[in-house]
């Protein structure tokens, strides 16, 4: 144990110590956040800029009202001048397009009729903007076609908010909802970026040893088992202090920036976010709910939730990490890594697809159900499923099949690595590997 | 206890190939013991059972009268073949590093450290990385890594690959200041010249199979082959030569001295006596050189290993 803590110690302090991992803490955070505010300055900039758009209406339906200035377009009726004199005008350069209404028999035909020209291809958002406006007025004529009042239709409108309890009793919301998609989300893109980057990181190390040959030294004074378990340990360590870091430095960063320059983060995160969960996010704008948000907050099993992250997140990083270390081991230099990359990642891509994929829809489907239950996608999907509540039996089976293959692909490692940091020369194939894993001791 | 190790009946095998097959071997307490044989023999197998690196598949070794167990790797100091450190590492933390994992308490490793590095005159060197010395100056550093522990046992392979012949001496005159400290020293190499020198017992190892172990004067004696080299002043060198070839198995030597004369290498039979050879000798001319043919390490090695295969 003691030399076990002395490794983990010195692959810590080297990790930490390298410069490329100081630069990496501290600048990354800065790049995220200065990328991020760039991206919603720019957006910020193109909504201020009013396009100017006019419109020629043959068939003399649409009025002025039609057609009210919203913030970043302003309408003016050209009907006058023509669509062929318009055309012009719009083609020199003095408005960005023009909006032509013919005259047609149906409204159905006019529907169909309708064109817009312009210089530069229009945005998809302005053209269903400008649908909408002409939808909802053939609509509105359409009706009175039908001799239906108006007033009726409007009094007629009713929103229904339907609430959603659990068998516990508890009321739960589309916004809680939202919130329990992102923090799965959040939880499983994490553990992947982890994986990703941490496992390669022991498997560099591995590589490192081997190529500087300090590697049958050190086996002199320890077990290739023990020097192996440091490694991930060490490098694991080093990588969560790296998030912490981040962490908090992004949380400042944002402070920052937001005070400085002014841009809402609220804002920022809904321009991310999809339609239909856009509703959701103004939902949390609105200060009325935000005692109800917290309470919803409050009301989530934080602890669970905290502490199952931890197992799975340490669980995922320990299967896999120790496979990197295999393949480091196996191999003499980066470049022949590859032929063995690809089984790995393959199942964490898989898992963060069903995760995003399935979960978000329906988080207690077949297809999410068997990933979480599966090892080597478990910890990424059942880290997505659990703020939906998964049931115990359920978590039981996945968290012992995942320890029990935890330790057997670790056993499994240390066999390869055992035998691969003292192979040079050779490109190993995975005949090899095998024949490897059956030498004794 | 005589023995510092004792190997009995040794096979280590990876997959179809038999790396080591039924090895014996005996290493007395206080000697430098020379373990020979060519590329592939078996040797660096065997060494990493000693240090527990593999595990054999049949077979015991006894370390100072008890089975090897892995507490002993505090014991045991091993400089591989293939060997190296980190190489954006200062020298001092991975020296430090190297003898905790081997047992020394941080303070300990550091006073022993700075004996090593003054006596070696290297203690600038402490905050540089090894990327910056030279090869001969890291391979210092890796010498006082092996040692700084005072192991009972040490192990090297090749330890003078790398160094230039001032400090090959150096390391040559450490190994013997270690030994007539108590350390018992494995030594495995291909320069024989070295383990003239230094060697008082050596095994050698072939195709897996140990065909040769014991004293380096008794293997000596035993490989000798009675031949004698003769320098001889005479005024009809053709007619005694004539003479000698009737006696004797005789063949042309070269070899300096001063006058000239008959220069030959005379074998003489088995259970034949010298001074019979000697005495003819002085009886036909002024005798200036009668000296054993006495095979040397490499004589030994090469014939032994042709006679294996």
């Amino acid at each position: 144990m003691r030399k076990l803590k002395i490794i983990i110690h010195r692959e810590f302090i080297a990790k930490v110590k390298n410069k490329s991992f100081l630069i990496m803490t501290f600048l990354s955070p800065v790049i995220m956040v200065v990328m991020g505010g760039l991206v919603v300055f720019l957006m910020k900039k193109n909504d201020e800029k009013v396009k100017e758009i006019v419109y020629v209406d043959a068939s003399g339906l649409f009025t002025k009202e039609n057609f009210k200035d919203s913030k970043t377009v302003k309408y003016q009726d050209y009907t006058q001048l023509g669509i062929t004199e318009t055309k012009k005008k719009v083609a020199k350069g003095d408005f960005y397009g023009v909006l032509y209404i013919p005259k047609k028999g149906s409204l159905e035909l006019l529907a169909k009729s309708i064109a817009f020209y312009s210089k530069d291809s229009p945005g998809m958002s302005l053209i269903k903007g400008l649908e909408a406006r002409v939808e909802t007025h053939l609509r509105n004529l359409k009706l009175t076609q039908f001799e239906i009042d108006l007033m009726h239709i409007k009094a007629s409108e009713i929103t229904s908010d339907i609430k959603m309890f659990n068998f516990s009793g508890e009321e739960s919301s589309k916004l809680i909802n939202g919130l329990k998609i992102a923090v799965g989300a959040i939880a499983g893109y994490l553990l992947m970026m982890f994986v990703m980057i941490y496992g390669t990181s022991v498997m560099r190390s591995v590589i490192e040893e081997k190529t500087s040959r300090i590697v049958e030294i050190i086996v002199s004074s320890v077990k290739p088992f023990q020097l192996m378990l440091g490694k991930i340990i060490g490098n694991a360590s080093a990588g969560l202090l790296q998030f912490f870091i981040w962490g908090i430095l992004l949380f400042v960063i944002s402070l920052i920036i937001s005070a400085v320059f002014g841009v809402d983060m609220v804002e920022m995160q809904a321009s991310k976010i999809p339609e239909d969960q856009l509703n959701v996010a103004k939902e949390a704008a609105n200060p009325d709910k935000l005692q109800l948000i917290f309470q919803e907050i409050a009301r989530l099993p934080i602890l669970k939730l905290f502490l199952l992250f931890i197992f799975y997140f340490l669980g995922g990083f320990f299967l896999y990490s120790s496979l990197f270390a295999a393949v480091g081991a196996a191999v003499d230099n980066e470049t022949d890594t590859q032929q063995f990359m690809l089984p790995i990642i393959a199942p964490l891509i898989l898992g963060l697809y069903v995760g995003f994929a399935t979960v978000m829809n329906d988080p207690h489907g077949p297809i999410a159900t068997i990933c979480s239950i599966i090892p080597f996608t478990s910890p990424i999907v059942m880290l997505m499923r659990v703020p939906f509540g998964v049931s115990w039996y359920e978590l039981g089976i996945s968290m012992a099949l995942l320890i029990v293959t935890f330790v057997f692909m670790v056993w499994l490692a240390a066999k390869i690595y055992r035998v691969g940091i003292l192979m040079y020369g050779k490109k190993p194939t995975y005949k090899d590997l095998y024949k490897w894993i059956k030498y004794k001791g | 206890m005589d023995n510092l190790l004792e190997i009995k009946n040794l096979v280590k095998t990876y997959g179809d190939y038999t790396a080591l097959n039924n090895v014996s071997l005996t290493i007395p307490k206080g000697s430098v013991y020379g373990l020979l044989g060519p590329n592939g023999a078996g040797k660096t197998s065997l060494i990493r059972i000693i240090n527990q690196i593999t595990m054999q598949d049949a077979g015991e070794v006894y370390f100072d009268g008890k089975l090897l167990a892995p507490d002993d790797v505090a014991h045991i100091g091993y400089l591989p073949e293939e060997r190296g450190l980190y190489k954006s590492m200062k020298v001092g933390e991975q020296a430090l590093y190297l003898a905790q994992l081997k047992g020394l308490s941080k303070s300990e490793a550091k006073k022993r450290l700075k004996y090593w590095f003054d006596k070696f005159d290297i203690s600038a060197w402490w905050n540089k990385k090894i990327e910056e010395l030279s090869k001969g100056m890291a391979q210092k550093v890796q010498f006082i890594v092996t040692v700084m522990h005072k192991p009972k046992l040490l192990i090297f392979d090749e330890p003078f690959s790398g160094f230039d012949p001032i400090n090959a001496q150096l390391i040559a005159n450490e190994i013997l200041q270690l030994r007539a400290e108590g350390a018992t020293i494995i030594f495995s190499t291909h320069r024989m010249e070295s383990v003239e020198e230094m060697c008082d017992y050596i095994a050698l190892i072939d195709q897996s199979n140990k065909i040769l172990e014991g004293k380096l004067e008794g293997i000596k004696r035993a490989f000798r082959t009675n031949t004698f080299q003769v320098g001889l002043a005479t005024s009809n060198p053709k007619e005694v030569e004539a003479k000698l070839k009737q006696l004797f198995t005789v063949s042309p030597a070269d070899f300096r001295i001063i006058n000239e004369g008959l220069k030959l290498n005379i074998a003489l039979k088995k259970g034949e006596n010298p001074n019979e050879l000697l005495s003819f000798l002085t009886s036909q001319g002024q005798v200036q050189h009668f000296v054993e043919l006495v095979p040397d390490a490499n004589e030994i090695f090469i014939k032994a290993v042709n006679k294996n295969s």
